[in-house]
């Protein structure tokens, strides 16, 4: 299946700033695409740029098979844009600002899609008050029905959650969750990883503006639900015993160190087994501990490799 | 052309017209209506006419002028201003729209406001004196090509303003004195002659000019070159805005 958004050797340059370098980035139709990487890596420069918002220094990007730049009436018609900064209008209501909303995108008037994006964001019974006497998290749920006000296929969340408490934090990702089940394509930028793990299908990490990695989650999941068990010898040994061999346990080289990886997803570790086996064959071990390789420090390695 | 946003823009932009009755229409009716009763009783009572026309009714024509320009450049340039300094106009940029339609919405809604005000001034005012408007047409024209004219020059101002006192400061400098030189109060030629020729290089000179032709018939310059001075405003303007479209300038970096 064609990609909905497809971006090729795109570059930004502000100035003499590389905010962006040579970016490939395929979007697949209908995922939740989490963004990640830490503040000033691009996110929101890529997005503006998608966006129409900035201009690129060079390369292509299409959305839905339609250049951005040749046939910007096309891609942009498809896509809603919720900003990283909460610019909202004071004096208007949330009902008015939707519909200009989408009357600027091109489509006539349709109260009953308004109605049903402020209610689907709660915000029905405040859609008559100003925007200026609404709470932040309200304001964000505006931006957001202004942003589907026109049936978008793509929906950008930029840092959706920054600043928002936990209960809000889980209403948002319901509201993620949703609009996915509704077919809308989601691309959001966080740098918390638990976002990206709690909702996205694939995630893409961008650092000092270049992707250093794109990934099913699942695949991550995997990776972060591994836990280590490293055991300290009291004396070297040179190899494992044959009936240890279920176990796949790695030996350093200096034959002082036996590592076992386990996955917690499991119903069973197989820890206590590895015990009592070890205490068979008389390894001992003055020490033990556990480590866990997490979406984080994957991120974090990923990030700092690349400084 | 998408045609719905410049209706969602024109309507919004109506919409905060009639939320703020009071500043946008009241306000400068009233400011106008006091600048006519002090220099029409004040300086009236010396002055009875001018030209053959009444001292009050003289002044109407220059009067409408004044608001209607200061309100064009004032309501169009603050549209365009208001959503950049909240940041809201990245809603503009990433819309389906190219300049032409933001434009048309803006320039178009605060054209609108201020024909709307010059005609409920030109009403105002027939309360007070006996005005005769000898051609209607003509001054109708004048009163929307000036208007869209300096909309458009506010819509210019306001994305080349990256603050508030640059906004306010274009107005007050440039346009008021303009306009009190532009014989708004008086005719060009109650001047010595040495500034009635300076006068001429002022274009607000042509503008009342030729407004207070159409109704009175009489005036400084002769109404072509009026009409003529009008139209090269407005398409300096419109190639302005033209360029701003092109080069994306102030807008997007
Ligand atoms: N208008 C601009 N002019 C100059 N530099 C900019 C501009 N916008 C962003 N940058 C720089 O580009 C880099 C990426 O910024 P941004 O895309 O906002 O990062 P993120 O959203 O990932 O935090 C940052 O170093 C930022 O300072
Ligand atoms: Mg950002």
């Amino acid at each position: 299946m064609q990609p909905i958004i497809s971006v090729s050797g795109l570059n930004k340059a502000y100035g003499d700033f590389q905010a962006l370098k040579n970016i490939d980035l395929e979007i697949n139709r209908g995922e939740i695409f989490g963004l990640l990487g830490p503040n000033g890596a691009g996110k929101t420069t890529l997005i503006n740029i998608i966006c129409g918002i900035v201009k690129k220094s060079s390369g292509t990007i299409t959305v839905d098979g339609f250049d951005n730049a040749e046939n910007f009436r096309a891609t942009r018609s498809r896509i809603g844009l919720v900003p990283q900064e909460l610019p909202t209008e004071t004096f208007e209501t949330p009902y008015d600002v939707c519909r200009f909303s989408r009357g600027l995108f091109g489509k006539r008037d349709n109260p009953a899609h308004i109605e049903k994006v402020l209610r689907s964001l709660s915000l029905w019974d405040k859609k008559d008050n100003k925007i200026r006497t609404l709470s932040g998290g309200m304001k964000r749920r505006v931006l957001i029905c202004k942003a589907l006000a026109h049936e978008p296929e793509v929906l950008f969340l930029d840092e959706p959650t920054a600043g928002m408490d936990v209960e809000l934090r889980q209403d948002m990702w319901n509201v993620v969750q949703s609009l996915r089940e509704s077919g809308v394509t989601v691309i959001l930028t966080t740098h918390y990883i638990e976002e990206a793990e709690q909702l996205a299908d694939r995630v893409g990490v961008i650092n000092h503006g270049e992707v250093i990695l794109v990934q099913e989650k699942t695949r991550l999941m995997k990776e972060m639900g591994k836990k280590q068990l490293v055991l300290h010898l009291s004396d070297s040994i040179a190899a494992l015993p044959s009936s240890l061999d279920d176990y796949h346990l790695d030996l350093s080289d200096d034959g002082l160190e036996l590592t076992y990886h386990y996955d917690t997803k499991r119903d069973r570790t197989g820890i206590t087994a590895l015990l009592s086996d070890l205490q068979a064959v008389d390894i001992r071990f003055n020490d033990l501990h556990t480590s866990q390789s997490s979406l984080e420090e994957i991120f974090v390695g990923l990030v700092s490799k690349n400084t | 052309m998408n045609f719905h946003a410049i209706r969602a823009i024109y309507r919004t932009e109506m919409a905060r017209m009639m939320r703020t009755v009071v500043q946008s229409i009241v306000a400068p009716v009233l400011s106008t209506s006091l600048y006519f009763v002090v220099f029409g009783s004040a300086i009236g009572s010396r002055i009875t006419e001018i030209d053959g026309v009444g001292y009050g009714a003289f002044i109407v024509p220059g009067l409408i002028m004044l608001a209607i320009m200061t309100e064009s450049i004032s309501n169009s340039s603050f549209a365009i201003y208001f959503p950049k300094f909240t940041g809201t106009i990245f809603e503009l940029l990433s819309a389906p729209v190219s300049f032409v339609e933001v434009v048309i919405g803006y320039v178009g809604a605060a054209a609108s406001k201020s024909v709307v005000i010059g005609l409920i001034i030109l009403a105002t005012a027939g309360l007070f004196v006996d005005l005769q408007i000898a051609h209607p047409f003509v001054m109708l024209l004048f009163l929307v090509l000036i208007s869209v004219s300096f909309s458009l020059f506010g819509f210019i101002l306001g994305v080349w303003a990256d603050g508030w006192e640059k906004l306010t400061i274009v107005p007050v400098l440039v346009i008021m004195p303009l306009t009190f030189l532009g014989g708004t109060f008086y005719s060009i030629s109650m001047l010595p002659p040495a500034w009635q020729t300076i006068s001429l290089l002022n274009p607000v000179v042509y503008l009342v000019s030729g407004f207070r032709w159409a109704f009175f018939e009489n005036s400084d310059v002769a109404v072509a070159v009026s009409f003529a001075m009008v139209m090269a405003f407005l398409l300096v303007c419109l190639f302005a805005v033209y360029w701003i479209f092109k080069t994306g300038y102030k807008i997007r970096s």
